[in-house]
């Protein structure tokens, strides 16, 4: 006979024992994530099935701003109507005057014999969410693997640049901000050329220049543009200006604060933008075998990077 | 002040507990604008059900939905799972104890077992190498514990009779 109590008190083992079960798998879970990636799979099914509910939740605002339009009047419509035209034409200016700059630009670059610049291709995207996440300055917008993005590319809205694509799910993608202080961008000075990095200023919401001489030429007021010299953000894209400029005897850098020029918490739609640039590899993915380094952060990269400048 | 057990309420659903959880992600999915000052809905209703179904809801369904949240939240998988886990085991532990008060000292229980959720988060997020936020962080759990009653009068209502079945 055994003397087990019967099934209708068998309740399993004891809350303590599962809460420790429960946070054992949890640290093993954030030791695998944060050091090894090894979970990135899990992580998209997970992605996958909270899709449903993400897409979900933005259409209380889609229903908003449709009743919105539906009892806006026929004269803001009117007067819409004619600054759009008045912006078409313009642009179409522009546009114009853009097309023959690039051919001539192409031209000479022939002459001189640099590589040609293929053209950049845009994917627009709607801004699904921010996470939620005080720290980690993400966005996620409604096109994944599914619509060919490919992590690395740079995102943009119609007035600058809004950050890079981290992670693709199938049918998400995470887009980190330029304001998460882990996010670097090379940028340059439009008025000088000067060149510097631009990192994150964290819940600020600004964007910082580390490592410039104190006596740089740096002034409030000043545009930054990508510099493209990295390869991933294409040239000439608006960043951010300069607000502060504070120069201290004590250090040897200035500390220069920018504000973005692109609405980073703002926008509803952005651009994914893709390029295929034609550069030699890598020095060390040259270096066949030994050490590859594609598997590590961009965090370790930049950081050996100033490491390197530093000596 | 009345007991919460003055009324005999009918068995919960299972589609009531799943549909609560589901319109908790909704909500948490909503497009914020300052999430340092929006309660965390999922931990709410979560606590809710450890607290009244300890025995449908427990640790499992809380790490799943740990796990959930942190995907979809894009930071490190387990920040959410360990969190969620410690809060269910708290609120599984005091279920009987919190069940005993009215609103008010129930709504102190539940600010103390977020607040310590939140700080497990926290705690993970310095371990990983984050600096410190700020103190508003902690605005958004006392302001889950300022929902609780409206939560438990929401969840509470499929379970209720009609005072017509209620008169003997």
């Amino acid at each position: 006979m055994d003397h087990t109590p019967p099934p209708f008190f068998k309740r399993g083992p004891a809350p303590l024992v599962r809460f420790f079960f429960f946070a054992s798998l949890s640290l093993a879970l954030l030791v695998i994530d944060a050091r090894f990636r090894y979970v990135e799979g899990l992580r998209s099914w997970l992605a996958l099935a909270a899709y449903p509910l993400q897409r979900a939740a933005t259409a209380p605002i889609d229903v908003a701003m449709r009743v919105g339009e539906y009892f806006s009047t026929q004269a803001s419509l009117m007067g819409e109507n004619e600054r759009l035209r008045e912006r078409a034409a313009a642009n179409a200016q522009d546009a114009q005057r853009y097309r023959a700059a690039e051919a001539e630009a192409a031209e000479l670059r022939r002459q001189i014999g640099a590589a040609e610049r293929l053209p950049v291709q845009a994917t627009p995207a709607e801004v699904l969410y921010l996470s939620r996440d005080p720290y980690a300055h993400k966005l996620f917008i409604d096109r994944g693997s599914v619509q060919g993005i490919r992590p690395g590319s740079p995102v943009t809205d119609e007035t600058g640049v809004v950050g890079q694509v981290t992670r693709v799910h199938p049918l998400v993608s995470e887009v980190t901000l330029l304001t998460n202080p882990d996010q670097a961008i090379p940028v340059q000075v439009m008025r000088n050329g000067l060149r510097a990095v631009a990192f994150g200023g964290g819940n600020a919401g600004t964007l910082e220049l580390r490592y410039m001489p104190a006596n740089a030429e740096v002034r409030t007021g000043d545009q930054l543009v990508t510099s493209g010299i990295d390869g991933v953000y294409p040239a000439g894209l608006a960043v951010a200006t300069v607000t502060s400029v504070e120069r201290d005897i004590e250090h040897s850098f200035a500390r220069v604060v920018c504000k973005p020029a692109a609405g980073i918490d703002r926008g509803r739609y952005v651009l994914v933008l893709t390029s295929d640039v034609l550069r030699p590899p890598r020095p060390d993915e040259v270096q066949a075998g030994k050490e590859r380094r594609s598997d590590k952060s961009r965090r370790a990269r930049v950081k050996e990077r100033q490491a390197d400048d530093s000596q | 002040m009345i007991p919460s057990s003055s009324q005999i309420l009918l068995p919960a659903r299972m589609s009531t507990i799943i549909g609560s959880f589901a319109a908790a992600l909704f909500l948490n999915f909503l497009p914020w604008r300052d999430l340092r000052l929006v309660p965390d809905f999922v931990a709410l209703v979560l606590a809710f059900w450890c607290v009244r179904q300890p025995r449908l809801v427990g640790l499992g369904v809380a790490w799943t939905l740990g796990l959930l949240a942190d995907a979809g939240n894009g930071v490190l998988l387990g920040q959410h799972a360990l969190a969620y886990s410690l809060l269910a085991f708290l609120a599984v532990w005091l279920s009987r104890r919190i069940l005993w008060f009215g609103p008010m000292l129930q709504s102190l229980h539940v600010a103390l077992i977020l607040l310590v959720a939140q700080t497990a988060v926290l705690f993970v997020r310095l371990a990983a190498g984050d600096p410190f936020p700020g103190w508003p962080m902690f605005v958004s759990p006392l302001l889950g514990a300022a929902l609780w009653p409206v939560v438990t009068w929401l969840l509470l209502l499929p379970q209720r009779r009609r005072p017509s079945e209620q008169a003997i």
